[in-house]
Parts: structure tokens; C-alpha cells; sequence
């Protein structure tokens, strides 16, 4: 399953997303105080800071499960090609259900329906995106993530590593342009990883903009084109768009021994 | 994607869980069983009686049964953050709701179902002649019922102490609407009966008027 096989169901191709002031309080608790980016069509970002930095709460932002409680977000999004984003800008000013067509996220919990089996979830969030061709693209996600003997078994009897599989198909089903990752490597095992790190790949060269929560050991941050780190709610680091970022990997490694 | 075909999808979803596990209906149906079995014991009821009590424990048992089925609704989409699926899907708020609240109508409707004729029986009261118009009042009664409660249910999902806060809340709400159904209730089971002018549009303006709330609040309801 790629993204170019299963073209976004909106019919935008690149998208790209801007933060701008964005505060986040819980309570007495501040999240997030005062982050700012742009972060533009194509880029693989990798989200990196200590437990408690604000990491889930911004990517639960970009994914419209929470609002800022000030700060803006903004998505920009294209209906050309990767190389020209700016062809013919169409999410500002759509529908919040326009601009989660461009969206999917794999988060902490997998998001399925633990007493449905893996191809009756897909079928089912696949339904609620209006998707074509729906059995088939069933199968080929099924297929993808090595879960195609299983697509008739519940959820609730896979593997840790099996139904964070599950989760990521589904969060690449309707082929979002823009994927939020929170630490997505969670309980998949080797094979996993690679097919896993295979995907982030092919993802990265068709346009797809990945904003992905990680630690510094995370063997897919070698496809990063840029680094942000948060430390309480505050933007520590950010090395930009067109910088390289493996100085500041190389060093975050180091550091993690 | 219109609402009607999100909450289409969605209640099928619903009804699909629930068949399969029968977590809130084997439950729901044999508690209330029970319920209404014990009350005919302790009243051994004439059909005079019947007519007095029977439709205000019939209406009580219904409660237990929503108080039962509904707060499942909602608090069971925690398991895996399902309800942030499908927040994040392109359907409006309101179709969340509207799935569940049809999947909880279908539930105790099918309740009502088996309660009815076990009530009938027990309590010496003809349905001969009134069923359609019980049908009726039952309809309205349930939709009201199932429309409050899936409304606090989704209020009361995130709360702790959920399972004490859902009957706190519904009930002050559903009092009018249990008054009215059981006013309505009695008039059928009368020696002559009437479809209540007075009751059976309150129970239809309660509808609406709770039907129209939660779509105006469903924002507030399914978010965050």
C-alpha cells in the first residue's frame, strides 16, 4: 500500500501545516507555550524532546482532536504535485472534515475495535472516509503489513506488534498527505520495523509531509529532513527547513549513549 | 459524507458489536425480567391495580433498563481512544451521536419487545386493541429516553465516578418525560382507552426539543 496507489480521498496532493503561537493549559498545566513552525509540504519532521515536552498534545492539535487554547493552525495544501506545492493552495478556509481527509495518525493507542477483525475495522473507517474501491484497497493494506491471514481474526487476539501494524494501515487507508506519528515503532518487532521503516520510505519520496514523536535511537529519524525538539511546551531547537539535521541526531544519539 | 450515511455506518458498527459480544442486552433484558417479576410478587396485582401501578412500574423498569445500556454507550469507545477514530474521520459530530443513539433505541426498543407481552401477562392487562396506540407512546417514550441519555452518557464518559454520574444526571431530566409516558401509559390501559391529547404531544415536544439540543450541542459533546 503507498500513498500514490491510494491517492488522498480529498484529491489534494501535497499539504503542509503552520503553527503559529500555539498555547496549550490543562488546567493549571501549560502544555505547550508559544510554538511556532512552518512546516512545509514534504518535510519528514522529527518530533523529538523528553516525557512531558508537549510532543502528543501538538500532534493531537495538528490532528483536530483538540484546539489550542490560543495560537493559530493552519494547513496549506496543493492539488499539483510534490515539486509544486504551491500550484493551486486549497485547505485554508475548507471544512474541518475537508482537511481531516488530508490526515492520519497513529497515536499511543491503535484506534481499533478490539471486537471487530482486522479487515471489518479497515472496512469500517474506510466506509466513513467514502473511499472507492474499498474491498481492494482492504485487502492490499491487509497485505502490506504481512496481516492478509489474518483478516478475519479479531483484534483483540493480535499481538502487541500486530495491532500496531493494524493501526498504521489504517492510518494510511485513505492516503493522507499529511501523517502524525507518536511514537509509531511501539511493539513491532524487527520484521515489523523494516517494513515499517520501508513505508515511512516510500512515503517521504511520494510528497507525503510525516511529523513523527520519537526517542533518539529510532532507526526511521535517518529519514528526517529536520528536527524539532520541545522541552517544557517550548520549541528547544529547531533546525529548519532545508537544514541538515543529522548534526543534531548524530550529537541526541551521543547523549543517549 | 452526509450525516444520515455516517450514522447509517456507525449504527451498523454498533449493532455489530453488540450481537456479537450481547454485553448490554442479555444483561438489560434479564435484569429488568427479574425486576418486573419481583414487583408482580410483591404486588400480586388485581387488574384494577394493574391499571393504577402497572404503567408506572413498567416505565421504572424501562429506566433501570436505559440507566443500564446507556452508559456502556460511549464509555466503551475508551477502550483504544476508539472515539478519537472517529472524531478524526471526515463525519460531522453529530452523526457520531446520531449512530449511537439509534444503536441504543434499537437496543431498548427490543427490550420493550420482550418486556411488553412477560408485563401483559403477569399484571392481567389486555394488549388487545391498544397496541398500536401503546406502540405509539412507547416510540416517543423511548426515543426521549435514549436521546437524554446518549447526550449525558457522551457528558458523562470522561468523568470519574461515570457510573454514579449518569443516573445523577438523567434522572431530574427524564422526570417529565416518565411522567408523561406513564400519564399516557394509564390512559390506554383505562377501562376506555384514549390516546392522551395532553401527554402523548408533550412527549413529542420533549423530542424535539431534546433531539434539537443535541444537534446544537453535539460539537461541544463529541469534542474534546
Amino acid at each position: 500500500m503507498s500513498a500514490s496507489d491510494t491517492p488522498s480521498s480529498s484529491g489534494v496532493r501535497v499539504c503542509g501545516v503552520r503553527f503559529e503561537n500555539i498555547e496549550k493549559r490543562f488546567g493549571s498545566l501549560i502544555a505547550l507555550r508559544g510554538v511556532s513552525a512552518d512546516i512545509q509540504p514534504g518535510e519528514f519532521v522529527a518530533l523529538l524532546g523528553p516525557n512531558g515536552a508537549g510532543k502528543t498534545t501538538l500532534l493531537r492539535i495538528t490532528a483536530l482532536l483538540m484546539s489550542p487554547t490560543s495560537g493559530k493552525l493552519r494547513f496549506i495544501s496543493a492539488r499539483g504535485n510534490a515539486d509544486s506545492p504551491d500550484s493551486a493552495p486549497a485547505a485554508n478556509g475548507s471544512s474541518p472534515e475537508q482537511t481531516k481527509r488530508l490526515i492520519g495518525m497513529v497515536g499511543h493507542s491503535i484506534f481499533l475495535y478490539d471486537e471487530m477483525s482486522a479487515s471489518e475495522n479497515l472496512n469500517l473507517f474506510g466506509q466513513l472516509y467514502g473511499l472507492d474501491n474499498l474491498s481492494a484497497r482492504v485487502t492490499a493494506a491487509l497485505a502490506a503489513c504481512g496481516l492478509a491471514s489474518r483478516a478475519g481474526s479479531l483484534v483483540r487476539t493480535f499481538s502487541r506488534g500486530m495491532r500496531q501494524r493494524l493501526s498504521i494501515a489504517r492510518a494510511l487507508l485513505h492516503g493522507p498527505r499529511l501523517l502524525l506519528l507518536d511514537e509509531p515503532a511501539a511493539g513491532l518487532d524487527k520484521q515489523g520495523l523494516e517494513w515499517f521503516g520501508a513505508t515511512l520510505s516510500r512515503l517521504r519520496n511520494e510528497g507525503c509531509t510525516v511529523m513523527m514523536s520519537t526517542h533518539a535511537r529510532n532507526e526511521s529519524l535517518e529519514l528526517a529532513t529536520r528536527v524539532i525538539s520541545l522541552r517544557g511546551g517550548r520549541v528547544e531547537y529547531d533546525t529548519g527547513t532545508g537544514g541538515d539535521p543529522r548534526p543534531r541526531l548524530a550529537a541526541l544519539r551521543a547523549e543517549a549513549g | 459524507m452526509g450525516t444520515s450515511r455516517a450514522a447509517a455506518i456507525l449504527l451498523a458498527k454498533e449493532l455489530r458489536l453488540e450481537f456479537r459480544t450481547r454485553e448490554i442486552l442479555t444483561a438489560t433484558v434479564v435484569f429488568v425480567l427479574i425486576v418486573i417479576m419481583l414487583f408482580s410478587y410483591v404486588f400480586e396485582p388485581t387488574a384494577g391495580e394493574s391499571r393504577r401501578y402497572g404503567p408506572g412500574l413498567l416505565w421504572i423498569s424501562f429506566l433501570f433498563a436505559g440507566s443500564l445500556m446507556l452508559h456502556p454507550s460511549f464509555a466503551r469507545e475508551q477502550t483504544n481512544d476508539t472515539l478519537d477514530a472517529l472524531r478524526m474521520a471526515p463525519v460531522s459530530p453529530f452523526s457520531i451521536l446520531l449512530g449511537k443513539l439509534l444503536a441504543n433505541f434499537v437496543f431498548l426498543s427490543i427490550t420493550e419487545a420482550v418486556l411488553v407481552p412477560v408485563f401483559a401477562v403477569l399484571y392481567n392487562l389486555s394488549l388487545t386493541g391498544v397496541a398500536g396506540r401503546l406502540a405509539i407512546v412507547l416510540l416517543l417514550g423511548t426515543l426521549g429516553l435514549v436521546t437524554t441519555g446518549t447526550v449525558f452518557s457522551a457528558i458523562s464518559a470522561h468523568a470519574r465516578m461515570r457510573e454514579l454520574l449518569l443516573p445523577l444526571l438523567l434522572l431530574p431530566i427524564l422526570a417529565p418525560l416518565l411522567i408523561a409516558a406513564v400519564e399516557a401509559t394509564t390512559a390506554l390501559f383505562s377501562e376506555q382507552p384514549v390516546l392522551d391529547r395532553t401527554w402523548v404531544p408533550f412527549l413529542l415536544g420533549f423530542d424535539i426539543v431534546f433531539l434539537s439540543a443535541s444537534w446544537l450541542l453535539c460539537g461541544f459533546l463529541i469534542e474534546e
